[in-house]
Protein backbone atom coordinates (compact mmCIF):
# COMPACT_ATOMS: atom_id res chain seq x y z
CA UNK A 1 0.00 0.00 0.00
CA UNK A 2 1.04 3.12 -0.89
CA UNK A 3 0.06 6.81 0.57
CA UNK A 4 0.63 10.17 -0.49
CA UNK A 5 -0.82 13.56 1.16
CA UNK A 6 -0.20 16.75 1.69
CA UNK A 7 1.99 18.09 4.81
CA UNK A 8 -0.87 19.32 7.18
CA UNK A 9 -1.92 17.83 10.07
CA UNK A 10 -5.48 16.90 8.95
CA UNK A 11 -3.70 14.39 6.86
CA UNK A 12 -2.44 12.48 10.57
CA UNK A 13 -5.47 10.88 11.46
CA UNK A 14 -5.92 9.76 7.72
CA UNK A 15 -2.96 8.16 7.56
CA UNK A 16 -3.35 6.21 10.82
CA UNK A 17 -6.93 5.53 10.25
CA UNK A 18 -5.68 3.60 6.43
CA UNK A 19 -2.91 2.08 7.90
CA UNK A 20 -4.95 0.58 10.66
CA UNK A 21 -8.03 -0.62 8.49
CA UNK A 22 -5.01 -2.08 6.16
CA UNK A 23 -3.39 -3.78 9.19
CA UNK A 24 -6.91 -5.34 9.86
CA UNK A 25 -6.42 -7.79 7.55
CA UNK A 26 -4.20 -10.01 9.79
CA UNK A 27 -5.26 -11.02 13.08
CA UNK A 28 -4.71 -7.92 15.03
CA UNK A 29 -5.94 -7.39 18.36
CA UNK A 30 -7.76 -4.18 18.65
CA UNK A 31 -5.31 -2.83 21.18
CA UNK A 32 -2.42 -3.99 18.71
CA UNK A 33 -4.42 -1.95 16.14
CA UNK A 34 -4.59 1.17 18.34
CA UNK A 35 -0.33 0.73 19.26
CA UNK A 36 -0.32 0.73 15.45
CA UNK A 37 -2.19 3.81 15.21
CA UNK A 38 0.07 6.11 17.42
CA UNK A 39 3.21 4.64 15.93
CA UNK A 40 1.56 6.37 12.58
CA UNK A 41 0.61 9.15 14.11
CA UNK A 42 3.98 10.25 15.35
CA UNK A 43 6.30 9.28 12.47
CA UNK A 44 3.64 11.73 10.48
CA UNK A 45 3.52 13.83 12.86
CA UNK A 46 7.26 14.43 13.30
CA UNK A 47 7.23 14.43 9.29
CA UNK A 48 4.89 17.84 9.52
CA UNK A 49 6.48 19.53 12.54
CA UNK A 50 10.02 18.70 12.20
CA UNK A 51 10.61 17.47 8.50
CA UNK A 52 8.56 20.33 7.34
CA UNK A 53 8.50 22.84 9.91
CA UNK A 54 4.94 22.79 9.46
CA UNK A 55 4.87 23.74 5.80
CA UNK A 56 1.80 22.88 4.13
CA UNK A 57 2.39 22.27 0.35
CA UNK A 58 5.21 19.25 0.87
CA UNK A 59 4.47 15.43 0.75
CA UNK A 60 4.45 12.53 3.06
CA UNK A 61 4.90 9.29 2.04
CA UNK A 62 3.54 6.13 3.72
CA UNK A 63 3.92 2.79 2.56
CA UNK A 64 2.66 -0.72 4.43
CA UNK A 65 3.03 -3.97 3.44
CA UNK A 66 1.34 -6.58 5.33
CA UNK A 67 2.62 -10.74 5.45
CA UNK A 68 0.63 -13.47 7.31
CA UNK A 69 1.44 -12.33 10.80
CA UNK A 70 3.90 -8.56 10.66
CA UNK A 71 2.84 -5.07 9.18
CA UNK A 72 6.12 -3.01 8.03
CA UNK A 73 5.24 0.64 7.62
CA UNK A 74 7.82 3.25 6.51
CA UNK A 75 6.87 6.78 6.67
CA UNK A 76 9.18 9.52 4.59
CA UNK A 77 9.74 13.00 4.27
CA UNK A 78 11.73 15.49 2.18
CA UNK A 79 12.12 17.89 4.89
CA UNK A 80 15.08 18.93 6.74
CA UNK A 81 16.66 15.61 7.98
CA UNK A 82 17.95 14.98 11.61
CA UNK A 83 21.45 15.85 12.35
CA UNK A 84 21.64 13.52 15.50
CA UNK A 85 19.10 9.80 15.37
CA UNK A 86 20.27 8.76 18.20
CA UNK A 87 19.98 11.71 20.24
CA UNK A 88 16.35 12.31 18.77
CA UNK A 89 15.92 8.40 19.45
CA UNK A 90 16.26 9.94 23.37
CA UNK A 91 12.82 9.75 25.19
CA UNK A 92 14.01 13.10 27.02
CA UNK A 93 14.79 15.19 23.50
CA UNK A 94 12.88 17.42 21.81
CA UNK A 95 13.60 20.40 19.94
CA UNK A 96 9.80 21.84 20.71
CA UNK A 97 8.96 22.33 24.34
CA UNK A 98 5.85 21.27 24.60
CA UNK A 99 6.42 18.06 22.22
CA UNK A 100 8.30 16.30 24.91
CA UNK A 101 10.46 14.24 22.46
CA UNK A 102 7.59 11.29 23.18
CA UNK A 103 7.06 10.57 19.69
CA UNK A 104 9.64 8.06 19.23
CA UNK A 105 9.73 6.54 22.73
CA UNK A 106 5.82 5.47 21.76
CA UNK A 107 7.14 4.02 18.21
CA UNK A 108 9.42 2.24 19.82
CA UNK A 109 7.34 1.25 22.59
CA UNK A 110 4.66 -0.46 20.47
CA UNK A 111 6.28 -1.41 17.18
CA UNK A 112 8.53 -4.28 17.63
CA UNK A 113 11.36 -2.49 15.37
CA UNK A 114 12.30 1.23 14.89
CA UNK A 115 14.42 2.11 12.24
CA UNK A 116 15.44 6.20 11.39
CA UNK A 117 17.68 7.16 8.62
CA UNK A 118 17.79 10.85 8.39
CA UNK A 119 20.92 13.58 7.37
CA UNK A 120 20.22 16.78 7.63
CA UNK A 121 18.71 18.15 4.20
CA UNK A 122 18.18 14.68 2.95
CA UNK A 123 14.31 13.89 4.66
CA UNK A 124 13.73 11.41 7.27
CA UNK A 125 13.12 7.83 6.53
CA UNK A 126 11.07 5.53 9.37
CA UNK A 127 10.97 1.92 8.80
CA UNK A 128 8.48 -0.15 11.60
CA UNK A 129 7.39 -3.26 12.02
CA UNK A 130 4.77 -5.46 14.45
CA UNK A 131 3.99 -8.96 14.58
CA UNK A 132 0.49 -10.05 15.29
CA UNK A 133 0.20 -11.03 18.89
CA UNK A 134 3.40 -9.94 20.44
CA UNK A 135 0.88 -8.25 23.47
CA UNK A 136 1.53 -5.43 25.24
CA UNK A 137 4.04 -2.58 25.05
CA UNK A 138 7.39 -2.64 26.24
CA UNK A 139 8.07 -0.91 29.05
CA UNK A 140 11.68 -1.25 30.36
CA UNK A 141 14.75 0.16 31.13
CA UNK A 142 15.88 0.88 27.74
CA UNK A 143 13.24 3.55 27.55
CA UNK B 1 -9.92 22.58 9.93
CA UNK B 2 -11.25 19.81 12.33
CA UNK B 3 -12.71 21.73 15.31
CA UNK B 4 -11.83 21.26 18.54
CA UNK B 5 -14.62 18.89 20.65
CA UNK B 6 -14.54 21.22 23.58
CA UNK B 7 -16.41 21.96 26.88
CA UNK B 8 -15.36 24.01 29.51
CA UNK B 9 -16.65 24.32 32.88
CA UNK B 10 -15.85 26.72 36.06
CA UNK B 11 -16.57 25.19 39.62
CA UNK B 12 -15.30 27.66 42.23
CA UNK B 13 -11.68 28.23 40.99
CA UNK B 14 -11.26 24.70 39.27
CA UNK B 15 -11.98 24.36 35.15
CA UNK B 16 -13.06 21.47 33.98
CA UNK B 17 -12.07 20.30 30.93
CA UNK B 18 -14.11 18.07 29.13
CA UNK B 19 -12.73 16.29 25.78
CA UNK B 20 -13.54 14.47 23.31
CA UNK B 21 -12.88 12.55 19.82
CA UNK B 22 -9.39 12.43 18.50
CA UNK B 23 -6.51 13.99 20.13
CA UNK B 24 -3.89 15.02 17.79
CA UNK B 25 -1.98 17.08 16.17
CA UNK B 26 -5.12 18.63 13.60
CA UNK B 27 -6.46 20.32 16.74
CA UNK B 28 -3.17 20.95 19.19
CA UNK B 29 -3.35 24.64 18.10
CA UNK B 30 -6.90 25.34 18.96
CA UNK B 31 -6.62 23.40 22.05
CA UNK B 32 -4.35 25.50 23.61
CA UNK B 33 -5.38 28.75 22.61
CA UNK B 34 -8.60 27.79 23.80
CA UNK B 35 -7.21 26.53 27.24
CA UNK B 36 -5.27 29.35 27.68
CA UNK B 37 -7.52 32.37 27.21
CA UNK B 38 -9.81 30.33 29.30
CA UNK B 39 -7.35 29.76 32.28
CA UNK B 40 -6.47 33.46 31.43
CA UNK B 41 -9.73 35.10 31.50
CA UNK B 42 -10.92 33.08 34.65
CA UNK B 43 -9.44 32.73 37.57
CA UNK B 44 -8.39 29.32 37.52
CA UNK B 45 -6.10 28.15 39.99
CA UNK B 46 -7.22 24.40 38.96
CA UNK B 47 -7.38 21.98 36.02
CA UNK B 48 -9.83 18.65 35.87
CA UNK B 49 -9.31 17.23 32.45
CA UNK B 50 -11.84 14.49 31.77
CA UNK B 51 -11.10 12.27 28.87
CA UNK B 52 -13.71 10.21 29.31
CA UNK B 53 -14.81 11.25 25.34
CA UNK B 54 -11.44 10.75 24.22
CA UNK B 55 -10.91 7.74 22.03
CA UNK B 56 -7.09 8.79 20.70
CA UNK B 57 -4.16 10.40 22.04
CA UNK B 58 -0.62 11.02 20.56
CA UNK B 59 2.65 12.39 21.74
CA UNK B 60 1.33 16.55 20.40
CA UNK B 61 -2.03 16.43 22.09
CA UNK B 62 -0.35 15.32 25.26
CA UNK B 63 1.91 17.72 25.06
CA UNK B 64 -0.63 20.41 24.67
CA UNK B 65 -1.96 19.02 28.53
CA UNK B 66 1.42 18.80 29.91
CA UNK B 67 2.14 22.46 29.07
CA UNK B 68 -1.12 23.69 30.65
CA UNK B 69 -0.21 21.20 33.70
CA UNK B 70 3.36 23.65 33.84
CA UNK B 71 0.81 26.48 33.53
CA UNK B 72 -1.24 25.76 36.30
CA UNK B 73 2.02 24.39 39.10
CA UNK B 74 3.21 27.49 38.29
CA UNK B 75 0.69 29.33 40.14
CA UNK B 76 0.65 26.89 42.97
CA UNK B 77 -2.49 24.81 41.61
CA UNK B 78 -3.20 21.18 40.60
CA UNK B 79 -4.54 19.01 37.28
CA UNK B 80 -5.88 15.80 37.87
CA UNK B 81 -7.48 13.48 35.16
CA UNK B 82 -10.37 11.65 35.16
CA UNK B 83 -12.50 9.10 33.08
CA UNK B 84 -9.81 7.44 30.79
CA UNK B 85 -10.51 4.79 28.09
CA UNK B 86 -8.25 1.72 28.53
CA UNK B 87 -6.01 2.72 25.43
CA UNK B 88 -5.63 6.52 26.49
CA UNK B 89 -4.57 5.20 29.85
CA UNK B 90 -1.74 3.36 28.30
CA UNK B 91 -0.42 6.24 26.39
CA UNK B 92 -0.69 8.50 29.69
CA UNK B 93 1.32 5.78 31.71
CA UNK B 94 4.10 5.56 29.20
CA UNK B 95 4.32 8.79 29.18
CA UNK B 96 5.07 9.47 32.65
CA UNK B 97 1.62 12.15 32.87
CA UNK B 98 0.88 10.25 36.42
CA UNK B 99 4.04 11.64 38.16
CA UNK B 100 2.85 14.89 38.19
CA UNK B 101 -1.23 14.73 37.68
CA UNK B 102 -3.15 12.71 39.43
CA UNK B 103 -5.95 10.52 38.32
CA UNK B 104 -9.44 9.83 40.37
CA UNK B 105 -12.84 7.97 39.13
CA UNK B 106 -14.99 11.08 38.15
CA UNK B 107 -14.98 14.90 38.42
CA UNK B 108 -17.08 15.03 42.10
CA UNK B 109 -14.18 13.26 43.07
CA UNK B 110 -11.53 14.83 41.31
CA UNK B 111 -13.40 18.06 43.40
CA UNK B 112 -13.21 16.79 46.64
CA UNK B 113 -9.72 15.66 46.69
CA UNK B 114 -8.61 19.36 44.66
CA UNK B 115 -10.73 21.37 47.23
Amino acid sequence: MKLEFLSVPANVAFARVTVAAFASQIDYTLSELEEIKVAVSEAVGNSIIHGYENAPDRFVRVYAALTRDTLEIRVEDDGKGIEDVNKALQPAFSTDDERLGLGFMFMNSFMDSLRVESAPGRGTVVTMSKRVGTGMAKVGPEQ
Amino acid sequence: MVPVRLDLELKQNTLIVRLSGDLDLAITDNLRSSLDEAIDKQSVSNLIFNLSQVTFIDSSALGVLLGRYKRISRRGGRVCIVGLQPQVRRILELSGVFQVMDEFPGENVALENIG
